[in-house]
């Protein structure tokens, strides 16, 4: 049961450094040590007075996140510096699994979906796992975080819709021929919800556990409001990590999913 | 195993928990997992004309005590709502939960709901008057004054056959006065119990209010003795049922809030000190301390309180 005492506090901390990735996403560096966050966890990034919003954790030293600028919260976010302060709540989720038994791991990370790809693939290192990773984006200039990863990585690839850079085509054209053709123990997907539905799809086709990052208009961040649901889960407090199986029992999983309102719309 | 088997408008109960509104049920499948948690009925997320968005975030801040939060009522509208709900079909009732602005909107409301007919199959209508921290809505539009209260009741009761649960505020003097005016235009029972506030959390770093409405609702245990005076208190002097509802978050709570007269309890914010199994926690907790007790069913300890007082 959750104490009065341990409560998650609204931490406001100062930029370390702000990397410009690329026409749309920066990168912002925190000086905090989160020691608590795990690979797959996100934080509610708030900024006062304009609102608050899930964001993945790309490293938990120095606490890291990824921000594209999509709305007016994240456009504020892209104003910050170092020096100026960032305030935020979390970690929350189920992060990912990495099995005891597990060796060799396969991640995949499509457009800034790499994120929390990189934190894992970190950790997972650490633990001496084999890591094999694809990271695919529209363009060329949507890859980002590859450098990072590929530090971290035994093999690692890029592919991209128009095939500026890396292969043309999508992630899963890298990521079915390695797991086809290395031993991979366990695959991870974080990206745009269809590359994922076909990340588990394929995984599923192989008789391979996977586990994929799903994202949902998120308000409490802490299971009680409900405004995350995918069919009865809970993609704050029951996710946002899901098994490959679970998604696929998800029937919204890759169609659907609910506005702010609730309303269930299309993808 | 002492019994929690209770009754809802001619519906039997497997335990008197009841899912407070606003709360998981956003969704018909989060609905069912509740059932399947535990709940002895549930309400869903309040309905209103129009589809809202809900106030911008922070939309709920952790604070030493209790839950601060201002969602804003999230949801989809009514018409898209009932399309959810639509067509019930678990053993545990359905409490349709509404939101107006005023007494015309809570009658399309109701008119609304009564047009689906049995396709619906919900068991009661909830009526909310009491959200402390959305304009327009609840204490924040004097909706919790008795003249409001008896206003509100018989333009539902004029439009739907559904038994009416009117949900009033802790935060406003005057409940007993408020459950006797809902009980004379008509309601079947009063659901006591809202978030208490409003309230305001600042964070001294950015010298900011943290939610994004700026104040907002507190629950969790720290708002029970005022849930359980409130229920005390009308239990005492208007004789339609209550729902007690406030800081509900283990099996003793809910004992103590059917002592003050509570003939089912609501539960919402257990769920984020206990998960989504609060709902069973405290069931079993409830049933293991009526067992000890020497109790064989919930009825025997039902509004104890009063009868204890008389004696003294």
């Amino acid at each position: 049961m959750r104490k009065f005492e341990n409560i998650k506090p609204v931490y406001s901390r100062k930029v370390r450094k702000v990397i410009e990735e690329n026409y749309r996403v920066k990168t912002i560096e925190i000086e905090h040590d989160m020691r608590d966050a795990l690979p797959g966890q996100f934080l509610m990034v708030w900024v006062p007075g304009e609102g608050e919003r899930p964001m993945s954790i790309g490293n938990s030293n120095p606490l890291t996140i990824s921000v594209a600028s999509v709305g007016k919260v994240s456009s504020k976010l892209h104003e910050l510096r170092a020096g100026d302060m960032v305030s935020y709540r979390g970690p929350f989720g189920r992060p990912f699994r990495i099995p005891k038994d597990a060796k060799s791991m396969l991640v995949i990370g499509g457009g800034y979906g790499v994120v929390p790809m990189y934190f894992l693939a970190r950790v997972a290192k650490q633990n001496g796992m084999g890591v094999y990773s694809v990271v695919g984006g529209k363009t060329g200039k949507d890859i980002i975080w590859e450098k990072q990863l590929f530090t971290v990585s035994k093999e690692a690839f890029i592919t991209t819709d128009d095939g500026s850079r890396g292969k043309k085509g999508t992630v899963m054209i890298e990521a079915e021929w390695l797991i086809g053709e290395k031993k991979i123990d366990q695959v991870y997907a974080c990206g745009p919800e269809k590359m994922m539905l076909a990340a588990a799809k394929v995984c599923h086709d192989h008789g391979m556990p996977c586990q994929v990052s799903v994202e949902r208009h998120m308000k409490c961040g802490v299971g009680i409001c409900g405004s995350c649901d995918i069919n009865g889960h809970l993609c704050c407090q029951d996710g946002p990590v899901f098994t490959g199986e679970e998604v696929l029992s998800m029937p919204d999983f890759g169609k659907r999913k609910r506005d702010a309102s609730g309303k269930n719309v299309d993808i | 195993m002492a019994s929690l088997e209770c009754e809802f408008f001619g519906r039997k109960l497997k335990n008197p928990i009841i899912l407070a509104s606003g709360v998981l049920g956003m969704t018909r499948e989060s609905l069912e997992r509740s059932c399947n948690s535990g709940c002895g009925t549930v309400t869903t997320k309040s309905l209103s004309m129009e589809p809202r968005k809900g106030h911008e975030g922070p939309n709920i801040v952790e604070t030493e005590c209790g839950l601060l939060n201002a969602m804003g009522y999230p949801n989809p509208g009514i018409e898209e709502g009932l399309k959810e709900f639509s067509g019930w079909k678990r053993e545990e009732p359905l409490i349709i939960s509404i939101v107006g602005k005023d007494r015309k909107e809570f009658s399309a409301l109701a008119e609304t709901i009564e047009n689906q007919g049995d396709e619906l199959n919900a068991s009661a209508v909830e009526a909310v008057l009491s959200c402390p921290h959305t304009p327009g809505y609840g204490t924040m539009a004097g909706q919790g004054a008795a003249e409001s209260v008896a206003d509100i009741t018989s333009a539902i009761k004029e439009n739907t056959k559904l038994p009416l649960i009117i949900k009033l505020s802790p935060s406003v003097p005057g409940v007993v006065k408020a459950a006797g005016a809902a009980r004379d235009a008509g309601a079947d029972a009063i659901n006591m119990g809202n978030s208490l506030g409003p309230g305001m959390k600042i964070d001294i770093h950015r010298k900011m209010p943290v939610l994004g409405f700026g104040m907002g609702g507190l629950s969790g245990p720290p708002i029970k003795p005022v849930a359980v005076r409130c229920v005390y208190d009308i239990t005492s002097s208007v004789d339609i049922p209550v729902i007690g509802t406030g800081g509900i978050n283990a099996g003793v709570d809910a004992i103590e809030m059917m002592m003050a007269g509570a003939s089912w309890t609501g539960v919402g914010t257990a769920v984020y000190y206990r998960g989504p199994e609060a709902f069973d926690l405290i069931a079993r907790e409830m049933n293991v301390w009526l067992d000890m007790y020497g109790y064989s069913s919930i009825d025997e300890i039902k509004g104890a309180v009063h009868e204890e007082i008389r004696k003294h």
